[in-house]
């Protein structure tokens, strides 16, 4: 069932984003040659505890498994979901997918970016830019009125016309008083078709792509998706609230 | 953080499903086959609505694919004729 939020709820959900903004701001300055991803992960916990929220990825439960940590940290053809470990330094030329959410007065807010770490190649650059254009592209039709397909849709066609594969096994999810909500938001499909937008939904859209195949598999440890051929995989999400006079994007400072 | 795309009650049926081959001994009513498997059960299998849609005939020689059901060993479903 899909939960509709009231205008105070959103505001507490905006307040929840920023917290994920202010966050993966932060790790964004951080990110450089030689550190490792659990760095990262034990300043994002730390920043969220000062501001008085809860890490909501530590514990998370999905299908049996709970993952380990506050921070999802994937490295280059790590697709989502990898867990930060003090072995995982980074090295120039990787690119890093941040994902990241907090649970504060009730409410979850949850954002991703894929940032380089130093210099990085051209077609990395242009698989982060295409993924974040896609993103937008889809927050652009999260408008009450529209439906989950036009969503889909305008991340499937900017997707495409980069040229870049569109990661299906994974998709994007309601979010409110719970991590996931209804309804999925796929990165592919039709315009006008799925559940109609109504004022007061909360999506968080994440597009995920990979620059070679759309297969992906999930590691041994039960979490890390990585991409089949080792290609370089980016994700970028925002969460976006459906409100009359356009998306709202709760995690945009 | 992302969530797994959600499977289908088929799929997840499909994957649970325990495949096995065998050779057809009997031919008995409603499309049912007494199949001995190449491990040495025999179990009572029907032939899948597909291989009907498609008028493959099964006889009593043929060697087919089974898929078992992962609750009652003893029957399954005929998935393809191999020969």
């Amino acid at each position: 069932m899909i939960q509709v939020k009231t205008s105070e709820e959103i505001e507490i959900m905006r307040a929840a984003s920023m917290i994920v903004a202010e966050v993966l701001a932060e790790l964004k300055s951080m990110v450089r040659p030689g550190i490792t991803t659990e760095d990262l992960d034990r300043v994002a916990e730390d920043l969220t505890r000062k501001r008085g929220a809860i890490p909501a990825f530590k514990g998370y439960e999905v299908a049996n498994r709970v993952f380990p940590a506050s921070l999802c940290a994937s490295i280059n053809d790590e697709v989502v979901h990898g867990i930060p470990s003090t072995s995982r330094v980074l090295r120039e030329g990787d690119i890093i997918g941040l994902d990241f959410g907090v649970r504060y007065k009730g409410f979850y807010g949850d954002a991703a970016v894929t940032v380089p770490v130093g210099n990085v190649t051209s077609e990395a650059t242009e698989l982060m830019r295409t993924t974040r254009e896609a993103l937008e592209a889809g927050i652009e039709e999260a408008r009450p009125g529209r439906r989950i397909g036009d969503v889909s849709a305008a991340i499937q066609a900017r997707a495409e016309r980069g040229n870049f594969a569109i990661v299906r096994d994974f998709v994007g999810h309601g979010i409110g008083r719970r991590l996931h909500e209804d309804p999925q938001v796929p990165n592919f499909g039709q315009a006008d078709r799925g559940i109609r937008l109504r004022e007061g939904m909360v999506l968080a859209i994440e597009p995920m792509l990979n620059m070679g195949s759309a297969d992906v598999h999930v590691k041994d440890d039960g979490w890390t998706a990585v991409t089949s051929d080792g290609s370089l995989s980016a994700h970028f999400e925002h969460s976006v609230a459906i409100v009359e006079g356009g998306p709202y994007v709760l995690s945009r400072l | 953080m992302s969530m797994p795309m959600p499977r289908s009650d088929e799929t997840m049926r499909r994957a649970q499903a325990i495949s096995a081959s065998g050779t057809v001994q009997e031919s008995l009513p409603n499309a049912t086959f007494r199949v001995a498997l190449d491990n040495g059960h025999k179990v009572l299998a029907h032939a899948s609505g597909a291989l009907r849609m498609h008028y493959i005939k099964i006889i009593p020689g043929d060697k087919v694919m089974v898929e078992l059901s992962p609750l009652d060993l003893s029957r399954g479903q005929i998935t393809t004729r191999t020969k």
